[in-house]
C-alpha cells in the first residue's frame, strides 16, 4: 500500500472505543473492539454496528439514468422499477469477468445510488464512464445536451462525503424504530426510504452483509458520528469491526470482491447466476455469460466445512489426494465451531456431501463440500 | 499479568523452571494480542525442541501464529486438554494453558531470558 491511508468520519470514535485499526482498502479501519467472536454473537444474538463509510456511494441520475445502469449492469434493473426497491446486481466486462459487485438502489425518480466496494471505487468510475452506452450521454454540460435531446446521465462520486452505518441483529429494527419515532415504518428487505433518526436526516436500507435483520444507515459524512453514537447509546448495541463482519458474511456463504471472485472469474462459476436474468439480457458481458450458461462452467465456487483445523485463503483442496482447488475464503465459524470455507473447484466435486480434505501447513484437515448458508436460523431467514 | 517467578522470551513465551523440565507457555500479552485462541497445534512427546525454533501453532478467528521454544532439549509432556479447550489459553494463560514440558539439555539456557521487569518493558515498547 503507498501514500497515506484515508480515514473515515468515524475514525475519531473508534480510536476512542480503543480499536484495533488495520488497513483495508486504502482505510484504516477498525478490525476489532473486544475481540472477533464477541462482536459476532452480538450480531447474531443482539445487535451490532459497523463503520462502512470506506464504501463507494455513486448516484446516476437523468432520463437516460434507466438505459445506462441496464447497459453495464447484469441484474435486470426492471425489477427494481419501484422506488424505494433495491436489488444485488454485477458489473462484468466483454468476457463475463466480475468489475465488481454492488447494490443498486432505487431512490427516486430518475434517480439510482450505487454503493459499491471501497477498492473497486476508481475502477468501477473509469468503467462506467468508458462504457456508457451509445444512446445515453454522460452529463458534462447538462444544459447544452438537454437541447440536444436523448438520454442524459449524471454520474457523482458521492463517496467522500456519504457515511454508511450497518446495523444488524435480531435487535437492530426495535433501536431504529425508537431513534425513528412514532409513526415510522421500516422499509420491506431489499428497500430504501428516507426517515429521520432524532433529528438526523438518513435514507435506511434494508440491507445487509451479515445476515441478519437490520439496515444501513446512509448520511451526509458530518452526520456519521452523531448517529454512531446514537446507536452506541443502546446498551444492546456493540461496535464492530472487519474481523466480525468477515466471519458474519462467511457463515452466510456472501461473496466478497477480491477473495470470492475478481475480474478472472465470471457469474456462473461464482455461483452467482441467480443475478444474471436467463433471457432477453444485453449488457456488456452478457453474450460470453450465455455461452459460459450453455456450456456450463469448468469450475465452481463451492462451501467447504472443514473440521479439526481453520482453513485460510491459499491453502490446497485435494480430492484422493490430488490437487483439485485452493481456498478463497477460509476462517473459523464463531457459531459453528468449525472451519468454514470456500474454493472454487472441478464441477464434478461441488455435490454436497462429497469428501475432501484441505492441507493446513503440516497437516490434511477432512473437509465436505456444503451449500451455503453454512449457518441457518438466523434472524432473516 | 507477568508473574516474577517467570522468565519471558521475545516471542513472548513464558518459561517455568523446575529441575530440569521447562514449562513453556504464551503470556498474557500474547494472548490478549492474539484474541480468543480457537485452535493449538502442538508437537508431539518425544520430539525435539531447539532454541529460536517454531514448536507449533496458534490460532484466533483471524490469525495463525508460530510457537518458538525458548530452549534446546526434549518434550517430555504436551497440555493435550488444549485441543478440546484452547480457550484456556486465554483465561488461565500460566496455568492450564501452558503448553508444552522440555526436559532442558542444558538449563542455564534459561538464564539468558527475560525477567517479568524485563519483558513488561519489552512489550510496553511493542504495544
Amino acid at each position: 500500500m503507498s501514500g497515506q491511508l484515508a480515514r473515515t468520519p468515524l475514525y475519531e470514535e473508534h480510536v476512542a472505543l480503543g480499536a484495533r485499526m488495520v488497513s483495508f482498502a486504502g482505510y484504516e479501519m477498525p478490525v476489532q473492539y473486544s475481540g472477533i467472536t464477541e462482536e459476532h454473537q452480538a450480531v447474531r444474538s443482539s445487535a451490532g454496528v459497523f463503520d462502512v463509510c470506506h464504501m463507494a456511494e455513486f448516484r446516476v441520475f437523468g432520463f437516460g439514468a434507466f438505459d445506462f445502469l441496464q447497459g453495464l449492469l447484469t441484474n435486470d434493473l426492471a425489477r427494481i422499477a419501484g422506488v424505494g426497491s433495491a436489488q444485488y446486481t454485477l458489473m462484468c466486462d466483454e468476457d463475463g469477468g466480475i468489475i465488481d459487485d454492488l447494490i443498486v438502489y432505487h431512490t427516486g425518480d430518475l434517480e439510482y445510488l450505487v454503493i459499491a466496494n471501497a477498492a473497486n471505487r476508481q475502477t468501477d468510475l473509469d468503467w462506467l464512464r468508458a462504457h456508457c452506452p451509445p444512446d445515453v450521454t454522460l452529463a458534462d454540460d447538462v444544459v447544452a445536451e438537454h437541447r440536444r435531446g436523448g438520454g442524459i446521465v449524471e454520474l457523482a462520486d458521492e463517496s467522500d462525503h456519504t457515511g454508511l452505518i450497518a446495523v444488524q441483529g435480531p435487535k437492530a429494527l426495535r433501536i431504529i424504530r425508537e431513534l425513528a419515532g412514532p409513526g415510522f415504518e421500516p422499509p420491506a428487505r431489499f428497500h430504501i426510504a428516507e426517515a429521520r433518526l432524532d433529528t438526523v436526516p438518513v435514507l435506511l436500507a434494508r440491507t445487509g452483509y451479515t445476515g441478519e435483520d437490520g439496515v444501513e444507515i446512509v448520511c451526509h459524512a458530518t452526520h456519521a458520528a452523531a448517529i454512531w453514537r446514537m446507536l452506541l447509546s443502546f446498551p444492546e448495541v456493540t461496535p464492530c469491526g472487519l474481523g466480525a463482519r468477515d466471519t458474519l458474511r462467511l457463515e452466510m456463504g456472501y461473496h466478497l470482491y477480491g477473495s470470492d471472485m475478481d475480474r478472472g472469474v465470471d457469474p456462473v462459476s461464482a455461483g452467482l447466476g441467480w443475478v444474471v436474468p436467463q433471457k432477453g439480457a444485453d449488457f456488456v458481458g452478457s453474450e460470453a455469460i450465455a455461452r459460459i450458461r450453455s456450456e456450463g462452467p469448468a469450475y465452481r465456487l463451492t462451501g467447504l466445512v472443514v473440521e479439526g483445523a481453520i482453513p485460510r485463503p491459499g491453502c490446497i483442496v485435494l480430492h484422493d489426494g490430488e490437487e483439485v482447488g485452493k481456498v478463497a475464503s477460509g476462517t473459523f465459524s464463531p457459531t459453528l465451531r468449525t472451519g468454514i470455507a470456500t474454493a472454487y473447484l472441478p464441477v464434478s466435486l461441488v455435490e454436497p456431501g462429497t469428501e475432501l480434505s484441505v492441507a493446513i501447513r503440516r497437516k490434511t484437515a477432512p473437509a465436505r463440500v456444503e451449500r451455503p448458508p453454512f449457518v441457518k436460523g438466523t434472524s432473516l431467514s | 499479568m507477568y508473574p516474577s517467578d517467570l522468565k519471558y522470551d521475545k516471542e513472548h513465551e513464558w518459561v517455568r523452571l523446575e529441575g530440569d523440565i521447562a514449562i513453556i507457555g504464551i503470556s498474557h500479552f500474547a494472548q490478549n494480542q492474539l484474541g480468543e485462541v480457537v485452535y493449538v497445534d502442538l508437537p508431539s512427546e518425544g520430539d525435539s525442541v531447539n532454541a529460536g525454533e517454531a514448536f507449533g501453532e496458534i490460532e484466533s478467528v483471524k490469525s495463525v501464529s508460530e510457537l518458538y521454544s525458548p530452549a534446546d532439549g526434549e518434550i517430555v509432556k504436551v497440555n493435550a486438554s488444549l485441543s478440546d479447550a484452547p480457550e484456556v489459553v486465554n483465561e488461565d494463560p500460566y496455568g492450564e494453558g501452558w503448553m508444552i514440558q522440555v526436559k532442558l539439555a542444558d538449563p542455564s539456557q534459561i538464564d539468558g531470558l527475560l525477567s517479568a521487569e524485563e519483558y513488561e518493558a519489552f512489550v510496553s515498547e511493542e504495544a
